[in-house]
């Protein structure tokens, strides 16, 4: 959808290639295209601005002798200065010593603060915390409703009267206290920031409760007016943090960098999809390659993590190196992003993916078709699929409720996929077998439809690697640290 | 390194299924479409789904009338609302705050003598300050540099008067909404989440009833909690027909029956609410898309298709809209709360890019505070003078 800040960068740093210092002017016109993916990103003009001063000083002057590309320092110089007003950390959430703890949640119409404020009810649950929620959203018809609800969905008990937001609140307090919870969440009615009436309730409110956090929920879809509403948000009730919603869609969030800069408060919370689960701490790291329309490379690994087991990993990758990768490890790695959430979103995540692959959308039902096709087969065929005559062809489409021509064609993708795979690691698979001979003479040849048993678990480089590895650089992201993270 | 092997692997099944996908699709895609087309067809009675029908208003207020009543703010709410339906307010009183925002940055553009550089980047700032987005930002004052080339200009005024001129052209499109004789026409809304569909339906609801036609809501949203009710309350408040489903069942259903209840007490508008859906998730719009294809199966005909932006967004707007218009096909824009401090220039990217016209603007919280577009007042608004 959006170039990425890197093919922007192209043209301009083609003809940087000799140089070995960045000057001034090189700077200024790098800073232009800067500019414009920060405004495309939502962030505010004025922060841009300076954003666009400090990124100045950081790379003027830079040398580029060093092993990074100069479009990979000037990245580099941008990321980090973005991650930094971001804020470097995640917010830590403490607990008052005299329960309940108090949030208030204001914001907007819409930005999200019902279903949010059941979101973190959920979230202090998990940290085995007796949340409470308060609905004194008395305006809009039926978002008490609304919030019992969610409330019964996470068996949080919920409390309002039909009387007035403030008098909600104190009653609130009191019923918390009675009924021995430690954690109380006020949803409030979204209001505009000029609005002079609803902003002094919401003042009232807040005196009245005493939170200990304050939260401002921002859509991250919010373009320019994200800072006008938190600085006035932050003027009447002297906001704690930020929450981030609607983060699942392709917005690239610019005004939490906005609404960052502008009020100093941390963003706290990020949502991340419908269901209630979907909430987590924020990560400033991940926003600022999102800003930049980079991918978002380590939220993907701690899928990876996640949806993989490691020996199966293990074995796979190492048999995808050898040029042995079967359709059954296809299949396995196909079960296993599936684990990961929906494929788009994978592909979104990966760095250095083509544009046209990119815009390809695969639904679950195209993923089911590949399944059923691979299911179809023996296991002969899943090893060697150059066995598949036309005969067999017929029997497997059969099988599979789909087309000859379809399994042809992924036949034909998964050879040109295993070619590619043996360019990409064929450096190492020589290097390997230099090892390898020494201590066993076995050169090559499956007995099992698995495939051997990986032979080198040592950390090794990967040469034929490179391309990936450069991709990851590009991205901002430093290969000593994946390996720190390890599997 | 193992993490990398992986994402190695990750990324070539990704590109071995993508390969797949493309190379089958073109034959697949048209099979795949077809039967979905045809299982439509027995939809209504295939799955109709548990509905209370509001014939009569009153019925709906013994529903749901407990909790809202007292539930409500009733002196803040009400009060105002009476006093704003004799008058509907026009955009330009209501634009108060985005007119000095922007005036603010206009008078001292006027006020200076000769136009340099520097009034062109005063004049780009207020633009992006105002959501229009650089590229629209961009195109738009090369757009008024020819122009003052052209035409020699050298006073401020008259560059300001380009500029809306400029602005003016983008903005122009059909912004009445023709009721035709195929009763009920049918109008559905769609947008992501939190951008007031619902209200924006009842306080259509209000106006359309005001005008003496007769209507119904359908609670096609059926996916957020206490959706129903919101649009229920709504339908109570003006005295329209309200059709609802069951919490999670299918909208297309919901809207369906609308539809036919319509048909059937002779209604001139239909208004459905959908869920609020972010165009990213696919299945999501493909529900959308299956929405739009069962309400133009139904008695009457789809006239309009709007979709409800929230002033406050910024470049993700022309995002949505285009996502949004290849699934149902737009007819037009609502800008909703644009009484506060943002000035959707959004609006501008989608019209000028899309070709989609705003034609109902939200200007605040009571049900008379939803008035026409009007390019000349919203472009006037902002360059008007204290």
């Amino acid at each position: 959808m959006f170039e990425t800040l890197s093919d922007r960068f192209d043209g301009i740093f083609r003809r940087l290639r000799n140089q070995s210092r960045l000057t001034e002017a090189d700077v200024d016109e790098v800073l232009r295209e800067i500019r414009v993916a920060l405004l495309e990103a939502d962030v505010n003009v004025g922060v841009v601005r300076t954003l666009q001063g400090r990124i100045r000083e950081r790379c003027v002057g830079t040398d580029l002798d060093g092993p990074l590309t100069s479009a990979q320092v000037v990245i580099k110089a941008v990321n980090d200065e973005l991650t930094e007003a971001l804020g470097g950390e995640t917010m830590r959430i403490t607990f008052a010593s005299k329960p309940p703890t108090v949030v208030l949640m204001a914001g907007l119409q819409g930005a999200g603060k019902t279903t949010t404020s059941a979101k973190l009810a959920k979230w202090f649950r998990t940290q085995g915390r007796n949340p409470m929620l308060v609905g004194a959203d008395l305006q809009r018809p039926a978002a008490v409703e609304q919030l019992r609800t969610l409330g019964a969905q996470i068996n949080v008990p919920v409390f309002s009267e039909a009387t007035d937001p403030v008098s909600v609140a104190r009653a609130a307090l009191d019923e918390a206290r009675r009924t021995g919870r430690d954690v109380l969440i006020c949803d409030t009615a979204g209001r505009l920031a000029i609005d002079v009436d609803m902003m002094e309730q919401v003042r009232q409110i807040s005196e009245v409760l005493q939170p200990d956090y304050t939260f401002l929920v921002v859509d991250a879809m919010t373009g320019q007016d994200a800072v006008t509403v938190a600085e006035s948000f932050h003027a009447t009730l002297e906001l704690d943090g930020v929450i981030l919603t609607k983060l699942d869609g392709d917005a690239r969030g610019g005004a939490a960098l906005s609404v960052k800069e502008v009020v100093g408060r941390p963003i706290a919370f990020a949502s991340t999809g419908e269901t209630l689960d979907d909430f987590e701490q924020f990560h400033p790291d991940r926003l600022a390659g999102r800003i930049l329309g980079m991918g978002d490379m380590l939220t993907l690994i701690e899928k990876a993590e996640q949806a993989y087991e490691s020996d199966e990993a293990e074995a796979a990758a190492q048999r995808l190196m050898e040029g042995t990768f079967t359709l059954d490890d296809f299949l396995d790695q196909m079960q296993a992003i599936k684990k990961m959430g929906k494929l788009s979103s994978v592909i979104g995540m990966l760095p250095g993916i083509p544009k046209e692959v990119r815009d390809v959308e695969i639904g679950d039902k195209e993923i089911g078709r590949v399944e059923a096709i691979i299911r179809s087969m023996t296991p002969a065929e899943r090893i060697e699929p150059d066995l598949i005559d036309t005969s067999r062809r017929h029997r497997i489409a059969l099988g599979s409720g789909t087309q000859p021509t379809d399994v042809q064609a992924l036949v034909g993708q998964f050879s040109q996929m295993r070619k590619m795979m043996q360019q990409m690691g064929g450096g190492t698979i020589k290097k390997m077998k230099k090892k390898q001979s020494k201590k066993k003479g076995k050169g090559g040849g499956r007995t099992t439809p698995k495939g051997s048993a990986p032979l080198n678990k040592a950390p090794y480089m990967l040469p034929g690697l490179d391309p990936l590895a450069e991709q990851l650089a590009k991205a901002g992201i430093e290969l000593p640290e994946l390996g720190q993270r390890g599997l | 390194m193992l993490l990398v092997v992986l994402l190695v692997s990750i990324a070539v099944v990704v590109v071995g299924l993508v390969g797949f996908v493309v190379v089958t699709r073109g034959s697949n895609r048209r099979e795949a479409l077809e039967p979905v087309a045809i299982s439509t067809l027995d939809r209504p009675s295939a799955t109709t789904t548990p509905i209370d029908v509001a014939v009569e208003p009153s019925e709906a207020i013994d529903q749901t009338g407990d909790l809202i009543d007292d539930v409500e703010l009733p002196e803040m709410a009400t009060s105002r609302v009476e006093e704003a339906v004799d008058e509907r307010p026009r955009l330009r009183d209501r634009l108060g705050k985005a007119r000095s925002a922007f005036s603010g940055a206009f008078a001292s553009i006027r006020g200076r003598s000769k136009i340099d550089e520097s009034v062109w980047d005063e004049l780009e700032e207020a633009l992006l300050r105002a959501d229009v987005g650089i590229g629209p930002t961009t195109e738009l004052l090369d757009a008024v540099r020819v122009r003052v080339m052209a035409d020699n200009i050298d006073s401020t005024d008259e560059l300001l008067e380009v500029v809306k001129m400029e602005m003016l052209r983008r903005l122009d499109g059909p912004v009445s909404m023709p009721l035709t004789a195929n009763r009920p026409n049918i109008w559905l809304f769609v947008g992501v989440n939190g951008v007031g569909k619902t209200t924006t339906i009842g306080k259509l609801g209000r106006r359309l009833t005001d005008e003496g036609h007769s209507i119904v809501m359908a609670a096609g949203d059926t996916f957020r909690a206490a959706a129903a009710e919101q649009l229920g309350e709504w339908a109570d408040r003006c005295g329209a027909a309200f059709v609802r489903g069951a919490e999670g069942g299918d909208p297309s259903s919901v809207i369906f029956d609308g539809i036919a209840h319509g048909a059937a007490i002779g209604a001139d508008v239909v208004l459905c609410d959908t869920a609020g859906r972010l165009h990213t998730k696919s299945n999501l719009m493909e529900e959308l898309s299956k929405v739009r294809r069962v309400a133009d199966k139904g008695a009457g005909t789809v006239t309009e298709v709007l979709l409800v932006l929230d002033a406050t967004t910024g470049q993700n707007g022309l995002v949505q809209a285009r996502q949004f218009t290849e699934a149902v096909e737009l007819t037009g824009v609502v800008l909703t709360k644009l009484d506060g401090s943002a000035k959707g220039g959004i609006v501008f990217a989608i019209a000028s890019e899309l070709k989609i016209p705003v034609k109902l603007v939200g200007v605040g919280e009571t049900a008379a505070d939803l008035v026409d577009f009007d390019a000349h007042e919203f472009v006037d608004a902002l360059f008007a003078r204290d």
